[in-house]
């Protein structure tokens, strides 16, 4: 394996992490927005802020990370990327800043008159960018970003229905992984209603996901054909084991299983972004620029890999240090919601 | 013909481009240089109050890592933004260069990932963890804070002294990556920028507790929360000034058109007059207080030092808006003075009285110290930034032909100026409420994102549950 490749493999550990935490995050806020305000709305989102509190800022770290392997490993890809697509980028970008001033404001917001109204508009937030950088990613897998600064068409290249259909698709499995998420902090929390109104998210988000991805093979054959190719060949087993992970989690949630869903579900969108990563290879931009092609001098790449072994020495024992304490309750935000009582 | 079809295109992004640029790099430093020393004056408080027993630093420790905390998310998010703006903005700056200067931001991004992880842990962990312990959770805080604010200013340093790659013009084949991380300019731009991010929070946060004392609050709580910021910025400011005065000299040999940019300097020659303010003009400065030979003088330590002037290179190589670059440098270096002798004035009663002067001018000149140190931070930021113009890369690449060639930057721009007003207003809105929150009840409950809470089942959003 070239130093490219393993480069490429650290940025896909990046998207990786960031499908999965960040994913998760935004998910929250989805359910954040449709709970809707009787009591049971106010409990989830009670929730849904207990459980994210601690974890957010490093949930959306992995970003940082993956936009810097990007810029330094692959400098061509980010420069073509960040021009051709200018539109969806900087709406994901509004998304984050909206998303993240809801979590550094939300007690404010919360005595303010003006709260539905700061509620409905982070929660949107939490819309924008997942939906957006799924177009990106539908622009990217049909070959619609040439290299250079600016030189793709700035707005067919993610308004097409692949692009649109990945975006509702990633919508679908951040709502999809924060729901199997919530559904164990609720248990952890002790509040059994709110696990039994988690747990029937999740299971409708799950069915909703599966038939998006379903559309959304349709589309890449008919659209992207080499990244179709790629996930029906040496892609498939990857796919094959992100269904069955899918179809566990839809069985052990309806049976009410206390452990499994959640690295199950965890499985799914890990297989199936590994499985893109295949279905990609050799390429960064499909059929217009490999991995070989767009990577930076080996120096960079020999420092860039030093100093991912350093984070990763570093980093990790911390990561496993932060949600240690918090699922041992040690770190935590305010009081964690009660078990619900029949008296309100 | 392509050139005059091509040249407005680009133009009309360059300005919108480097405007917004600049205003979201002017509002990041901000919280940026909060988020590098805050914690390091918090963990001084933590460290009294459990050293010496002491229940006012431990209070003031506690609520100070709870505006950490909010001024940590914020920067996060305006940190972001730039993130995406080395793509947004500036594609072929980072798709030339980024194999160059990206492997700093990876290291950055260890640093950041760190002290993200260790902010968490340290304000959740009020409650639950031990004294000690919780106080050793912090410590990683301030240092990943120093790591971070070297990668990232190295990157700038490195814009103002490129190096480590080869060849100059066209696709970098080759990259020396230490030469980059350890670039001319770091010895004297690092220290600088983390010296002026001490300086700026031990005074605004001082300048917070001033007010309150001048309001007639002047107990040893205030006090306190006004004596451990200002010791910091009062040893901190001597040294950035002699770190700046080095930095001055070091930048009138690397970068002479920055310099002569600094200090209107128009022909080249010895026993060149030092203006203080002043209008700069091609015939020379007009107004302003001239000291013959003093600029000279303070290149060199001889009136007989040649200064590069501006008419050593084409006028399009010169640095624009030459007045307003003469005035930032001019009005950083002189907060700067006025703030050494506000620590002298410190320093001496406290020599004489082991305590705070009480006169309402040391609380008033207090009050203000913290925006001057505001003003002091931008004005040195707009210094090395507009003095590099018209490069974005020194001698290497211009502004111009980093910038994006899509559309629409205007409009972003017009967007990131709203909503940084919103947000801006939203954390002055926040801070301000806690901090009546904590003068009227007292009581350990506040609107951070991270509050560790006392007991009071007060404000928790389970309205359900009662």
């Amino acid at each position: 394996m070239s130093s490219a490749d393993a480069v490429a493999g650290m940025l896909w550990v990046g998207v990786t992490a960031y499908a999965v935490f960040g994913g998760a995050d935004f998910g929250a806020g989805f359910w954040s927005l449709v709970a809707g305000g009787d009591s049971r709305g106010r409990r989830a989102r009670g929730l849904i802020d207990w459980a994210i509190g601690p974890v957010w800022e490093a949930n959306h770290v992995w970003l940082i990370f993956v936009l810097v392997v990007l810029w330094t490993g692959f400098s061509l890809a980010f420069e073509s990327i960040f021009s051709t697509l200018f539109i969806p980028l900087s709406l994901a970008a509004l998304g984050i800043v909206l998303r993240g001033s809801g979590f550094a404001f939300h007690h404010t917001a919360r005595r303010v008159r003006g709260r539905a109204i700061a509620e409905r508009l982070f929660g949107v937030s939490s819309l924008l960018t997942p939906f957006f950088l799924g177009t990106v990613v539908g622009a990217i897998a049909a070959g619609r970003v040439p290299v250079g600064n600016a030189v793709g068409d700035a707005v067919t290249s993610w308004l097409n229905p692949l692009s649109l259909l990945i975006g509702a698709l990633f919508v679908a499995t951040s709502a999809y992984l924060a729901a199997v998420f919530l559904v164990s902090d609720a248990r952890r929390a002790g509040a059994d209603d709110l696990e039994r109104y988690f747990a029937s998210r999740a299971l409708a988000t799950a069915v909703a996901t599966g038939a998006l991805a379903i559309a959304g093979l349709v589309a890449l054959r008919a659209d992207a054909r080499y990244v179709y190719d790629g996930l029906t060949g040496d892609g498939l087993p990857l796919v094959i084991v992100s269904l069955l992970c899918g179809a566990a989690v839809l069985v052990l949630l309806r049976r009410g299983a206390r452990r499994g869903p959640r690295p199950l579900a965890v499985g799914a969108v890990v297989a199936v972004v590994w499985g893109w990563g295949v279905a990609q290879h050799p390429y960064l931009l499909p059929q217009v620029l490999t991995i070989d092609a767009g990577a930076a001098p080996s120096d960079t790449l020999t420092a860039l890999l030093i100093v991912l072994a350093i984070a990763v020495v570093l980093v990790l024992p911390s990561i496993g240090l932060l949600f240690t304490l918090t699922q041992r309750n040690l770190v935590e935000e305010g009081e964690r919601p009660r078990p619900h009582t029949s008296g309100s | 013909m392509w050139l005059t079809d091509s040249l407005p295109m680009a133009a009309s992004q360059l300005g919108p481009a480097r405007s917004q640029m600049a205003f979201t790099l002017g509002f990041h430093i901000v919280l940026a240089s909060l988020g590098v020393a805050f914690p390091a004056i918090m963990l001084i408080a933590n460290y009294r109050g459990l050293r010496h027993n002491d229940p006012d630093a431990l209070l003031l420790a506690r609520r100070w890592s709870k505006v950490v905390a909010v001024t940590f998310a914020v920067g996060a998010v305006t940190g972001t933004v730039l993130s995406f703006e080395f793509g947004l903005l500036w594609p072929e700056f980072t798709g030339r260069f980024g194999k160059v200067f990206g492997v700093l931001f990876a290291i950055e991004g260890i640093f950041f990932f760190l002290e993200a992880i260790f902010v968490a842990i340290y304000i959740f962990g009020w409650e639950r963890l031990r004294p000690w312990t919780h106080f050793w959770a912090g410590v990683p805080i301030a240092i990943t804070g120093l790591g971070g604010a070297y990668s990232v200013v190295a990157v700038n340093s490195w814009m103002n002294q490129p190096q480590g790659f080869s060849p100059t013009s066209g696709n970098v084949t080759k990259v020396e990556p230490l030469k980059v991380i350890f670039n001319p300019a770091v010895p004297y731009e690092v220290p600088h920028m983390i010296l002026a991010a001490y300086l700026m929070t031990g005074f605004l946060v001082a300048s917070v507790y001033a007010v309150g004392m001048l309001r007639g609050r002047r107990d040893r709580y205030h006090r306190l929360g006004l004596l451990i910021p200002l010791t910091v910025a009062s040893i901190a400011t001597p040294i950035q000034f002699a770190v700046g005065d080095t930095a001055a000299r070091a930048i009138a040999k690397d970068q002479p058109i920055k310099f002569a940019g600094m200090e209107c300097v128009q022909q080249t020659s010895t026993d060149v007059t030092e203006y203080i303010y002043g209008r700069c003009t091609a015939g020379g400065v007009k107004g302003g207080i001239g000291i013959p030979g003093f600029d000279s003088f303070l290149v060199g330590f001889s009136t007989s030092t040649q200064v590069t002037g501006l008419d050593s290179v084409p006028p399009d190589d010169r640095p624009p808006a030459n007045t307003m670059l003469h005035w930032a440098f001019d009005t950083m270096v002189g907060i700067c003075t006025a703030l050494i002798a506000l620590g002298l004035w410190l320093a001496f009663v406290w020599w004489r009285r082991r305590d705070i002067p009480q006169t309402r001018w040391f609380l008033r000149a207090t009050a203000v110290s913290g925006v001057a140190a505001i003003v002091a931070l931008e004005c040195g930021w707009i210094v090395t930034e507009v003095g590099r113009q018209p490069w974005i890369v020194y001698n290497v690449m211009r502004t111009e032909d980093a910038v994006t060639q899509a559309s629409g930057v205007w409009v972003t721009f017009t967007l990131v100026l709203a909503l940084y007003a919103a947000l801006g207003a939203a954390l002055v809105i926040t801070l301000r409420a806690m901090a009546r929150r904590w003068r009227e009840a007292g009581d350990e409950d506040s609107g951070e994102p991270y509050g560790p809470s006392a007991d009071a089942p007060a404000e928790v959003p389970l309205e359900g549950a009662r």
